[in-house]
């Protein structure tokens, strides 16, 4: 049965990662992942876990070996963040491309310059176009729960689709926390421990992977990307309802809280919705009607379900932990405002840049947040559609 | 010496695993060493391309030249995706999740993708100890984009990012020693190769294989277009370069290097120099300069004095 422990988060992904019988880790270290790899590094050296772990030299390598593995037809896990990221950047692409279902906890860090080991979302968010299916959790019972779902999800012969799950530096990762670690022989019922491509690079049957794509069929090919996220949508929510059907938890799309009859909603994104949750509590003692909404898939995007439920609402305020220099506003604001704006009934949306290389978000700054969005509602007018929270001007 | 696998010409392995319709341009050395290669091998191998000439003219989707298993990745990562392909199967035959045979992984790149874009993956992959082998079809320049000079570009050869003008007589800098520094990793095998002496390239290619961890083999592969000699001259030139000490052939066994074509009378470079135009404008001078150096070599190789 499964046991709760108490276990530092990064641990517990680890833990996800072997009870998944993961063949392959590619490694390198990075502040604020390495938990991660250690902790794998320390099974597979007490035989707890029958795999190989390769020492890449550096990230954009950890993902070019990913790719060969996968493409080899193993299971296999990476993790990174930040900087390192960024250096696999190129082969995200590919991993996707190829339609390899690579599974890579991705431990958020801000971008350098300046260089900061605390946690934003930019490094992620800058990698929303490279095909990816991107989780953000909230916790480490979530993170553990997303990454043996992510297994199932990317392998599933629909979506063949490589997921990244976001947790938030330190702040998750680093965390220990009670998290339900589920017994090898339950996580059984849910993942086959073998993962069988269709396709895969052996002498049996020769094919050939990572073509030249002219022109003539590029176009595509690029296009069968976002067929297969489109179909992700119907999986994630499958998987999604079994694990909850064997465990008990489900976590969907997004999650809402307290917005039945709110005049105002925060979207969060990541660890901050805890925070969140505690301001909304307290606006709702003051009899104030502000409710909160968490984000958790990004990639596919989740905006048509999340309609449904905001479409009464007065003011979303879409509260960003990431930088878009010169763009209107942060990532996920830009995407919902532009996926609600042909919608007749609509909220207002505003938009709240925060936390930023690990900056704290408060309690006092959801207040502040939520009364600025309250004062919205009272006077219909909006006098700055996008604020920055928490920093000093 | 061991026992050679392959003896003479007439009696090769029938199998063509590169198959014929592929794109490269007439004279290419690329498909002459792939097809060597991949009958040196056999049908139990899988192949790694990096971005470059190989790849473009051999896989224009939805054709390929492949009748083997190959991926093509990116330019700068054959051998991390051959380090992941290696602890694959390692791990899915170890775990019962796959048969257990041996699979022959190989990895290929040019002077780029090797010599500057790739030589830290390489090194990675060569450190860490995987069972490979790491082609690299050396033709002295970034081919596949237009004659961009490279790390592995010889000295006084003209580019087009190295060109020969008024005052410049071309690339200035010797070519990496790319064995040596594969050697330099303590792996088993480390050898030169080329397209004109194919028992030699495919015995070597055997060998690598057969020996368990990383293996290196680094072949000419000369190229018409960049070189810019006549189609019909590619195995004549390849030739030349090992007779004159340009491209002197050779394996580093355990760190022990030993001449696999011995050369008694050596030709003059220039005899080399005189049939490519990237050449073409070096004066006597240069040209007594490339020959000293090349003597150097050839003196420390062991290989005979100029004839």
């Amino acid at each position: 049965m499964a046991k709760r422990r108490a276990i530092e988060i990064s641990a517990a992904v680890a833990e996800a990662a072997k009870l998944a019988d993961v063949d392959v880790v590619a490694a390198y270290p990075i502040t604020p992942q390495t938990h991660i790899v250690e902790t794998l590094a320390n099974f597979i050296a007490d035989g707890e876990m029958d795999a190989e772990y390769i020492n890449v030299e550096s990230e954009h390598s950890a993902m070019s070996a990913c790719v060969g593995a996968s493409a080899a037809g193993a299971r296999v896990l990476t993790s990174t963040n930040s900087q390192g990221l960024a250096l696999m950047h190129e082969i995200l692409y590919i991993a996707s491309a190829c339609r390899l279902p690579i599974v890579m906890p991705v431990v958020n860090r801000a971008m350098s310059a300046p260089i900061n080991i605390w946690c934003d979302h930019q490094d992620s968010m800058g990698e929303r176009d490279t095909g990816w299916i991107q989780f953000y959790v909230e916790t480490g019972q979530e993170a553990f729960d997303t990454t043996l779902q992510a297994f199932k999800i990317a392998e599933d012969s629909d979506v063949l689709t490589p997921v990244m799950i976001c947790l938030d530096g330190f702040i998750l990762s680093h965390l220990i926390e009670p998290i339900m670690i589920l017994e090898k022989k339950e996580v059984g019922q849910f993942l086959d421990s073998v993962y069988k491509p269709v396709n895969v690079l052996h002498p049996n049957k020769p094919i050939s992977i990572g073509l030249l794509g002219m022109p003539d069929y590029y176009f595509e090919l690029r296009r069968q990307q976002v067929d297969a996220l489109e179909k992700a949508k119907k999986v994630i929510a499958k998987v999604d309802k079994e694990y909850e059907e064997l465990f008990g938890r489900r976590y969907s799309f997004f999650e809402s809280y307290k917005i039945d009859d709110a005049d105002v909603v925060l979207m969060t994104i990541g660890s901050m919705t805890g925070t969140a949750r505690v301001a909304i509590d307290k606006l709702r003692e003051e009899g104030k009607k502000v409710g909160l909404l968490k984000l958790r898939v990004f990639r596919p995007e989740p905006y048509s379900e999340i309609y449904d439920v905001i479409k009464n609402i007065k003011v979303l305020a879409v509260v960003d932990r990431n930088l878009e220099p010169g763009a209107f506003g942060g990532v996920v604001f830009g995407e919902v405002r532009s996926a609600f704006y042909n919608r007749e009934k609509k909220p207002q949306i505003m938009n709240f840049i925060v936390g930023l290389g690990g900056r704290d978000i408060t309690v006092d700054n959801f207040l502040e947040m939520a009364d600025t969005a309250l004062r919205v509602v009272e006077t219909g007018k909006m006098e700055k559609i996008i604020e920055y929270i928490g920093l000093r001007e | 010496m061991t026992e050679q696998a392959f003896k003479s010409i007439k009696n090769l392995p029938q199998e063509e695993y590169f198959a014929h319709g592929h794109r490269a341009c007439s004279g290419c050395g690329h498909p002459i060493a792939m097809r060597l290669i991949m009958k040196a091998a056999g049908k139990n191998s899988v192949y790694i391309s990096v971005t470059g000439c190989l790849e473009v003219v051999s896989s224009p989707y939805p054709q390929t030249a492949w009748r083997l298993p190959w991926i093509h990745v990116a330019f700068e990562n054959a051998a991390s995706v051959a380090s992941g392909i290696e602890a694959a199967y390692k791990a899915l035959m170890r775990k019962k999740k796959i048969e257990k045979e041996h699979i022959d992984v190989i990895a290929l790149a040019g002077d780029g993708g090797t010599a500057d874009i790739g030589l830290q993956a390489l090194s990675g992959a060569l450190e860490r100890g995987h069972d490979f082998l790491y082609v690299c079809l050396d033709n002295e320049a970034y081919m596949n984009t237009g004659i961009q000079r490279s790390g592995s570009t010889p000295y006084g050869a003209s580019t087009t990012t190295s060109p020969r003008g008024k005052v410049s007589i071309g690339n200035v800098t010797w070519k990496k020693d790319l064995p040596a520094i594969a050697a330099a990793h303590h792996i088993p095998y480390v050898a030169t190769a080329s397209v004109a002496y194919p028992i030699d390239l495919m015995n070597k290619v055997r060998k690598a294989l057969d020996v368990e961890g990383p293996t290196y083999i680094h072949c000419l592969s000369p190229c018409p277009t960049g070189w810019r000699f006549d189609s019909a001259k590619t195995i004549e030139i390849a030739k030349i370069a090992t007779l004159t000490g340009f491209w002197p052939l050779y394996e580093i066994v355990n760190g022990k290097t030993v001449l696999t074509k011995k050369v008694a009378k050596r030709k003059p470079v220039k005899d080399y120099l005189k049939l490519q135009g990237r050449f073409r404008h070096l004066k006597e001078d240069d040209i007594s300069y490339i020959q000293n150096r090349v003597d150097e070599i050839a003196e420390e190789l062991g290989l005979g004095p100029l004839g």
